[in-house]
This record gives C-alpha cells, sequence and structure tokens, in this order.
C-alpha cells in the first residue's frame, strides 16, 4: 500500500472504477423508465383531442370505480388474510410450520388468469365484482404474507411477551406491539397487492369484469392510439401507489432487529385446530380449487379433444426458454444496480437504484405496448421476436429480481471482498471468488421469482410473442376463449406443475432468509 | 373470434421459425429448399410449381380450424408453405397498419370483411387477381377487387327451450331494446361479428334510432361484456342466458366439438329480411407491400377456389362456401332457406360507424 508511483493516476483510475458501476446502474435505470417515455411520445403523437375523446366519458369514469373499488376491496381483504396468516405461522407454535409457509406462497405459482377461469367454470353465474375480488385475493395475500411473516421474525417476540406480562389481551398486544412493527411490511405489501390487481387482465376478462387494464387490452385491437391514451391514467394510478409506499417508509423507521430466536415448539392448543382448518381452507381455495378443476376438465375430455403431446412440448420449451432467459436478464441488470449501493451510499446512487423499481407501476400491457412502439418505430429487426419478449419480461420483473439481488448484497459484508484485495488478488478475482458466491442465494431466488412470474406471466406474452410461436400461457388462452376446456386445462396444468418448484422453493428461501441477523442496516 | 390459436402445423412452423431465430436465416433457407418438393396437382397452376418451396406469411383470423385444413391442402397442392399469425381480426389489423409497408404479412384472411376494407381505404391492399374474383358472386366481393369474398355466415338467435319458448322470441332485432327482454339475454360488443348487425341496423333506421337501440340492449342485457360469440353459445346451452343472437356457425361448431356441448340449446330466426337477419361475409386480400405476391395470389385464389371450397363443405368450420356448386357442410340447412335482409359487404363498408355507435353507446 505504500507505493508511491504516480498515485494520482492511481487514485484517478479508481475514482474511474467506482463511477463506472454508477453509470451502468444509471444506463439500466434509463432502459427500465424508457417505456414511461415511449409511452408519453405515443401519447403525444395521438395528440390532444384523441385523448381527450378517449378519457373524459361515462365509460372511463365506470372503469375508474371499477378499478377503484376492486383495487380497495382487494386489498383490505388480502391485507386480513396476509397479516392473520404471517401470525398463525409464526406466533402460534404450529405443528409442521415449514410446511405451511410453502402451502401458504404457493398460490404464487398459481396464474391469476387460470384461477379465474377455474371458478368461472365452476360458478358462471357468479358476480364479476365478487368474482374478481375472490381471485384476486386468493392470487395476492401472499404478497403481504410474505414481507408480514419476515418481520414478524425479525422482531422480538419478548415486546409481545412483556406486553401479555403486564395484562394486556392479545388483540391489545397485537394492535399497539406487533401492528407497528410490522406495518411497513404490510404497506409495502399492500402496494404490491395494488399493483397487481390494477395490471391484471386475463383474469377479469374471464370473470367479465372491466378495468382500465382489459379496456386497454381490447382498444389496442380497434383504436391502438386509444390504447395509448387510457394507459396513462392506469400509470399515474400505479405511480400513485408507489408514492404511498415511499412517503410511509420515509417516514417510518426500521424496526429494531433482535437476536434470532428458535421457533417455540410446536404444541397443539385449543386454538390450534381453528387456525390449521383456517389455513387448510385457504390452501384448498387457493390451490385446491384450480387444480381440481383443471384434472376435472383432462378427465372430462376425450382422447382426441386433448392436446397432442408433441404440440404440448414446444409450448413447453416456448414458455421456458423466453421466461429462463428473462429472468437471466432481469437478474444481470439487477446485480450492478444492488452492488452500486453495496459499498457506498450517495444521493445519486439512492435515486437511481429507488428509479428503477418505478416500472412495478408500470403495467405489462403497457410496457408490451411501449415495445411495440417501438420497434415498429425505430428497430424492427426486433419487432415480433424472442428478444423484444425476453427484453420485456426482464422490464417488468426487474424490481422482484432487485429484491432479492438486495437482500443477499444486504448480507454479504463489503469488507470481505477489501480482505481479497488487500491479500492481492485481482478486483475481478475477488468478485468471482468472493462476491458472487455470497450474492449466489439471492441471485438464485432473483432467478426463480422472476422464471415464476414470467411463467405465469399472459398479457404481455399474448402481445409479444414471436410469429407462430405458441407459450402454455397463449395456447391455454386461445383454447379457452374458444370453450374448449378439456383442451386447454392441460397447458394450464404444465405451467403450475412448472411454478410449483421455484414457487416452493421460494418460500423456503423467504423463510430461511428472514431467519438469519441482518449484517449491515442497508 | 381466434385467439392465438394454432396447432400441430402452426407449432411444427413455430418449431422452424425458433430454429430460425437461434441459428439465422440460413437454417430456414436450408429446411425451406430441403422440405419444398413441389407437387403437380392438377389444380396447380403453371405459375405455382414456380413458386414451390416458397414461404408465405398469412395474418389469420379466422377461425383456426377451417385455416389449417385449407394451408394443408393448398401446400399439399403447390408447394408453398404457409406460417400464420393467428388473432383477432381488429388485432391483427392494427398490427398490420402499425407494421405499415413492412409487414411481414403477405395474406390477411378475416372473419369480416370491413377490416379488409379499412386496409383498402389506407391503399395497403393489392388488387386480387380476376380469375379469383370470377369464382365468387361479384356481390360478395370488393367492387374494386381489392378483397375476395370466401365464405358466408348468417345470424341467427340462439335459445335455451328449457328457459323461453320459441314463441316468446323475439321477431326484430330491434324488439331485444323492449323492456320485456330485460335480464333475458347477453351480449358480446367487442366480438367483431357483432359490427355487421349494428351496421345493418343503422343502414334500416338511421343513427339516432340504432344508438336508441344500443342503449335499450346495454340496458337490457343481463350480461353487456360478454367476450365472444363462442361464450354466448356456451352461457345459452348452460342456462347462465336465455337467448343470444350469434353467427350460425357458433352452434354448429360447439356441437360438433364437445358431446352434448349445445344442451337442449337450438336455433332460431328473425323475421325475414329483418336488419338483425343478416349473411355476412368472411374474406382474404394480398398486403401490398407482400414481397411473395404471385404465392400470396397462389394461395387467394385457392380459398374461392374448388379444392378450396370443398374444404368449408367437408372441415368443421360450418360456414357456407361462396363458389356455386360447392355444398355446403351436410348438417347445415342450405344458404338458400335462409331469408337474410340485402345487407352487403358493400354497405357494411370499413364498419366505422358500427365503432363509433358502439363507443357512443358506452359499449366498448
Amino acid at each position: 500500500m505504500a507505493s508511491a508511483v504516480l498515485p494520482h493516476a492511481r487514485a484517478h483510475r479508481r475514482w474511474l472504477r467506482r463511477q463506472a458501476i454508477v453509470l451502468v446502474g444509471a444506463a439500466i435505470a434509463v432502459v427500465l423508465l424508457a417505456p414511461l417515455l415511449l409511452l408519453a411520445l405515443d401519447a403525444n403523437s395521438a395528440g390532444w383531442p384523441e385523448l381527450s375523446q378517449v378519457l373524459f366519458r361515462q365509460r372511463s369514469l365506470m372503469l375508474l370505480t371499477n378499478t377503484v373499488v376492486l383495487a380497495v376491496l382487494v386489498l383490505l381483504f388480502a391485507t386480513v388474510i396476509g397479516v392473520g396468516a404471517a401470525w398463525a405461522t409464526e406466533r402460534c407454535a404450529l405443528p409442521a410450520r415449514r410446511a405451511w409457509t410453502v402451502l401458504l406462497v404457493l398460490p404464487v405459482a398459481m396464474p391469476d388468469f387460470v384461477v379465474g377461469w377455474a371458478w368461472h367454470s365452476i360458478a358462471p353465474l357468479m358476480n364479476p365484482l365478487l368474482g374478481a375480488t375472490l381471485v384476486m385475493t386468493l392470487g395476492t395475500y401472499p404478497l403481504v404474507y410474505l414481507p408480514v411473516a419476515a418481520a414478524l421474525r425479525r422482531a422480538d417476540p419478548a415486546m409481545e411477551d412483556t406486553s401479555r406480562s403486564l395484562g394486556k389481551g392479545a388483540i391489545a398486544t397485537f394492535a399497539r406491539v406487533s401492528l407497528p412493527l410490522i406495518s411497513r411490511a404490510v404497506v409495502g405489501g399492500g402496494v404490491l397487492v395494488v399493483l397487481t390487481v390494477i395490471s391484471e387482465y386475463g383474469a377479469f376478462e374471464v370473470l367479465r369484469y372491466q378495468t382500465f387494464t382489459t379496456e386497454i387490452f381490447n382498444e389496442f385491437g380497434f383504436e391502438p392510439s386509444a390504447a395509448g391514451a387510457l394507459s396513462v391514467p392506469l400509470v399515474l394510478f400505479g405511480l400513485l401507489a408507489l408514492a404511498v409506499e415511499g412517503v410511509t417508509v420515509s417516514r417510518g423507521g426500521r424496526p429494531r432487529s433482535a437476536p434470532p430466536r428458535r421457533p417455540a415448539l410446536a404444541r397443539w392448543r385449543p386454538g390450534t385446530g381453528p387456525i390449521v382448518a383456517g389455513l387448510l381452507a385457504l390452501a384448498g381455495l387457493g390451490v385446491g380449487v384450480p387444480v381440481g378443476t383443471l384434472c376435472y376438465w383432462i378427465a372430462q375430455s376425450r382422447e382426441t379433444t386433448l392436446p397432442a403431446a408433441a404440440t404440448l412440448g414446444q409450448a413447453t420449451w416456448a414458455t421456458v426458454t423466453y421466461s429462463a432467459w428473462g429472468a437471466l436478464l432481469a437478474v444481470a441488470a439487477a446485480l450492478p444496480v444492488a452492488l452500486m449501493t453495496l459499498r457506498r451510499r450517495s444521493r445519486v446512487r439512492a435515486i437511481i437504484e429507488r428509479s428503477t423499481f418505478v416500472t412495478q407501476a408500470v403495467p405489462g400491457v403497457v410496457i408490451a405496448l411501449s415495445l411495440v412502439f417501438f420497434t415498429t418505430r425505430y428497430a424492427f429487426g426486433l419487432y415480433q421476436t424472442s428478444i423484444s419478449l425476453v427484453i420485456a419480461y426482464a422490464i417488468m420483473h426487474f424490481p422482484l429480481a432487485l429484491v432479492c439481488v438486495n437482500a443477499s448484497v444486504a448480507q454479504a459484508p463489503a469488507q470481505l471482498a477489501d480482505v481479497g484485495v488487500s491479500l492481492g488478488r485481482h478486483p475481478a478475482l475477488v468478485f468471482l471468488r468472493v462476491t458472487l458466491p455470497l450474492l449466489a442465494p439471492g441471485l438464485l431466488a432473483g432467478f426463480c421469482l422472476v422464471f415464476l412470474t414470467a411463467i405465469t406471466e399472459l398479457t404481455a406474452t399474448l402481445i409479444l410473442a414471436p410469429i407462430g410461436v405458441q407459450t402454455l400461457a397463449t395456447q391455454f388462452w386461445a383454447f379457452q376463449s374458444e370453450v374448449a376446456n378439456g383442451a386447454a386445462a392441460p397447458y394450464a396444468l404444465v405451467i403450475v406443475a412448472i411454478a410449483v418448484l421455484p414457487g416452493a422453493l421460494l418460500g423456503l428461501w423467504f423463510d430461511r432468509e428472514a431467519r438469519q441477523p441482518i449484517a449491515s442496516s442497508a | 373470434m381466434v385467439t392465438r390459436l394454432s396447432n400441430f402445423r402452426g407449432a411444427a412452423l413455430a418449431a422452424r421459425w425458433r430454429i430460425a431465430l437461434v441459428g439465422g436465416a440460413g437454417v430456414l433457407l436450408a429446411a425451406a429448399a430441403v422440405s419444398g418438393c413441389s407437387s403437380s396437382s392438377a389444380a396447380a397452376t403453371n405459375a405455382s410449381s414456380d413458386l414451390s418451396g416458397q414461404t408465405i406469411t398469412l395474418y389469420n383470423a379466422q377461425h383456426e380450424q377451417t385455416t389449417d385444413a385449407m394451408i394443408a391442402a393448398f401446400t399439399q397442392d403447390t408447394g408453398i408453405k404457409v406460417r400464420t399469425v393467428d388473432d383477432d381480426e381488429d388485432v391483427l389489423t392494427a398490427q398490420i397498419e402499425q407494421e405499415g409497408s413492412r409487414s411481414p404479412a403477405d395474406v390477411f384472411y378475416t372473419e369480416n370483411t370491413n377490416w379488409l376494407q379499412q386496409l383498402a381505404d389506407r391503399g395497403m391492399l393489392a388488387k386480387i387477381d380476376a380469375n379469383t374474383l370470377a369464382d365468387v358472386p361479384a356481390a360478395d366481393s370488393a367492387a374494386d377487387g381489392d378483397w375476395a369474398g370466401v365464405s358466408a355466415r348468417v345470424s341467427v338467435i340462439v335459445y335455451n327451450p328449457a328457459k323461453i319458448s320459441a314463441a316468446q322470441l323475439p321477431t326484430s332485432i330491434l324488439d331485444m331494446a323492449n323492456p320485456k327482454y330485460k335480464g333475458e339475454f347477453e351480449i358480446a360488443p367487442s366480438e367483431t361479428d357483432f359490427w355487421p348487425l349494428i351496421a345493418s341496423v343503422d343502414k334500416a333506421k338511421g343513427n339516432a334510432a340504432t344508438l336508441a337501440w344500443l342503449k335499450g340492449l346495454k340496458a337490457n342485457a343481463s350480461d353487456d361484456n360478454v367476450p365472444d360469440n363462442e361464450t354466448l353459445t356456451s352461457d345459452v346451452s348452460q342456462g347462465v342466458t336465455d337467448f343470444a343472437v350469434i353467427n350460425h356457425y357458433y352452434y354448429y361448431r360447439l356441437q360438433a366439438s364437445v358431446a352434448g356441448g349445445t344442451g337442449s340449446a337450438k336455433l332460431a330466426y328473425f323475421a325475414p329480411q329483418d336488419p338483425g337477419y343478416v349473411e355476412a361475409i368472411s374474406g382474404a386480400a394480398v398486403l401490398k407491400s407482400s414481397k411473395h405476391q404471385a404465392a400470396a395470389q397462389e394461395f387467394v385464389n385457392f380459398l374461392t377456389s374448388e379444392a378450396g371450397q370443398e374444404v368449408l363443405e367437408s372441415g368443421v368450420s360450418f360456414e357456407y362456401p361462396l363458389k356455386p356448386g360447392v355444398a355446403a357442410n351436410p348438417k347445415l340447412p342450405p344458404l338458400s332457406s335462409y331469408h337474410p335482409n340485402s345487407f352487403s359487404p358493400a354497405d357494411l363498408g370499413t364498419g366505422e360507424i358500427a365503432k363509433e355507435l358502439l363507443q357512443e353507446a358506452g359499449l366498448i
């Protein structure tokens, strides 16, 4: 370290190296935010008369009301169920706790359009709002459950024990002690719930519930410029939800984490029976009903109406390939952004990192349409190719990848890399040998999460799938829209079969991750 | 409505397309060259033997079973291969407009003619060969030869006798706005097959009356947001609703594809020449931007030829062939037994009025 040769040049080189990652991060952020810019260009090219004609009419008010009412209802139910389930698995000393954790996360592996279709085929007369609320609640409560369960695990139960020992009842203790500890997790999960609800297309189309997203999808057919116009309020709505989270996060302090305790030993109490029954019912509705319906339709159909194994195989291959590439790209892009904030924090770095989360607020249909707009105008070579679909997957699901990679980065002490460098290893080698292995669980979790979400994705896939290619989701969708349920069911069953494994892995990963002490207060 | 349907054939093409993506265009060319053996069928013209081995891209909005049967016969006859993009006609029209002169589409095959006319008005279609147009009645194709009619469909009422008797059904489509039918039927406004009916009512009664009628439908329908005619047919069959207006073939197709699929549901007809009693034409066109003009013309020619039209007779599409002398599927009543009004594809035009009225009524 005492070398005096050209200290100036070395410092300069180090500065460059340090800033390079900021540049890479900024470039990634720009790509991620490009759909918003393209949307603005698209809306601008449509012109104000077109915009106002589409936006300011009775129907828009109906769509807005429908979207808001549904979002509020689902938010309410998903929060109650998610928090309740987290309480049950974290504080009630249930037998087979880990199995419950996985079972409760599994609905994430069920595509909402398949669940919607299943419920609709069981009860075609169900009220659309009721159906949409039911399906979306079952599909989104894990988004609340996961962060809340993690927060409860980190929070020191001693505080609750103290409150109880001071004579406060269970409810008072929950409201006064536990709730403040998990409020940030609840808000974070709730925002994800709202964003998921406003982006959904397939389930609502089947259940005949109209929202901005279903309208955009239909308008795309006969009036593409109107689709751009309708996207504007949808995106604003998403940004609003994201802003709510931003405000609460900046206000609330981080709950103090306690030294991890071993979970209490399972024991049967009078309350255990009803709780287990409730969780079983939840898993039954969310996973059992759709899977049962799929099996029923396959059993019902004559052999000739079922798809040939070859088509099923090809659709599976297409789905797995696109989803895997999308997940890989998303994780690869998330890595530099996460590393950017690993060693150094600055306002610029923080802004770049936060801005990448904005894509969460942009529904898949908008990202897909913006890519169509971009490729047809500026990059026709990419139009209708698998590349644009993979890019769409990566952009849409980038925040999921980043959350996972960030979690690992927070646990990888930067000092370890410093030690490696001080021992004379080249920084690149240190990165490969030290930093990357430390981040591996987060990278893998990010890959699983994006892969899972991409496999169950329908909206963007319908718009961007290359000429002549059918994925499992689009083929299922095509058959179900011809009311060929028997032919459609095998495709959905394959989706579920593929998604279950990463879904279960994720449940276990979150379980493990939250049990480990946080190394830095990132 | 077709939504991205394909079957074994489409998937086989898909596989080839993927290979091309991975291995570059060379692989595609090689695959085309190897597998492109020509067959000298009697139906193949001189031109087609030179075209053998070419691959054209078909944007297909027709039901894929119909199209795939056509393609299989066409490829066997001419050696020209066809890859398809399947989607709804409104989506594909928007797509072609967005792609402009770079569109990969060579041929566009739709369920209704207004989408073809929309592209024709924008100067995006090539003229159809005269001998193709000569195959079908002149009134069923574009007057200036921009697109050719291929098959016909007739609007009918499908009803569930357990819920409503034939005598109680409306005799005119206009009666459906009458409060006495409140809650007894469903409509599918985003189903493009609904548009010719609206345009027909508009031609007969004028804008204001049609708008009032649509608002009446909206008020009366037990569900005014059904996605398509397939769902209308299956809803009536399951007793979800009493009746609905569809094109005839949805009923026969459901019957053929699912045993007992239509339950006890039956078909009924509006009074002869009623504005809601419409014969709608399905057609095809060649894109001006196509780089395979001769092969594309050959395909449309095949659709209207005896061999192509006979696919309609033997297959499960249940649409009526337009070429004189070719019989319809034996399960269907003869086309001459219907009494539709005189509404023609020329009256339908681009269907713009239907879209505007639907938007004004708040149905789309």
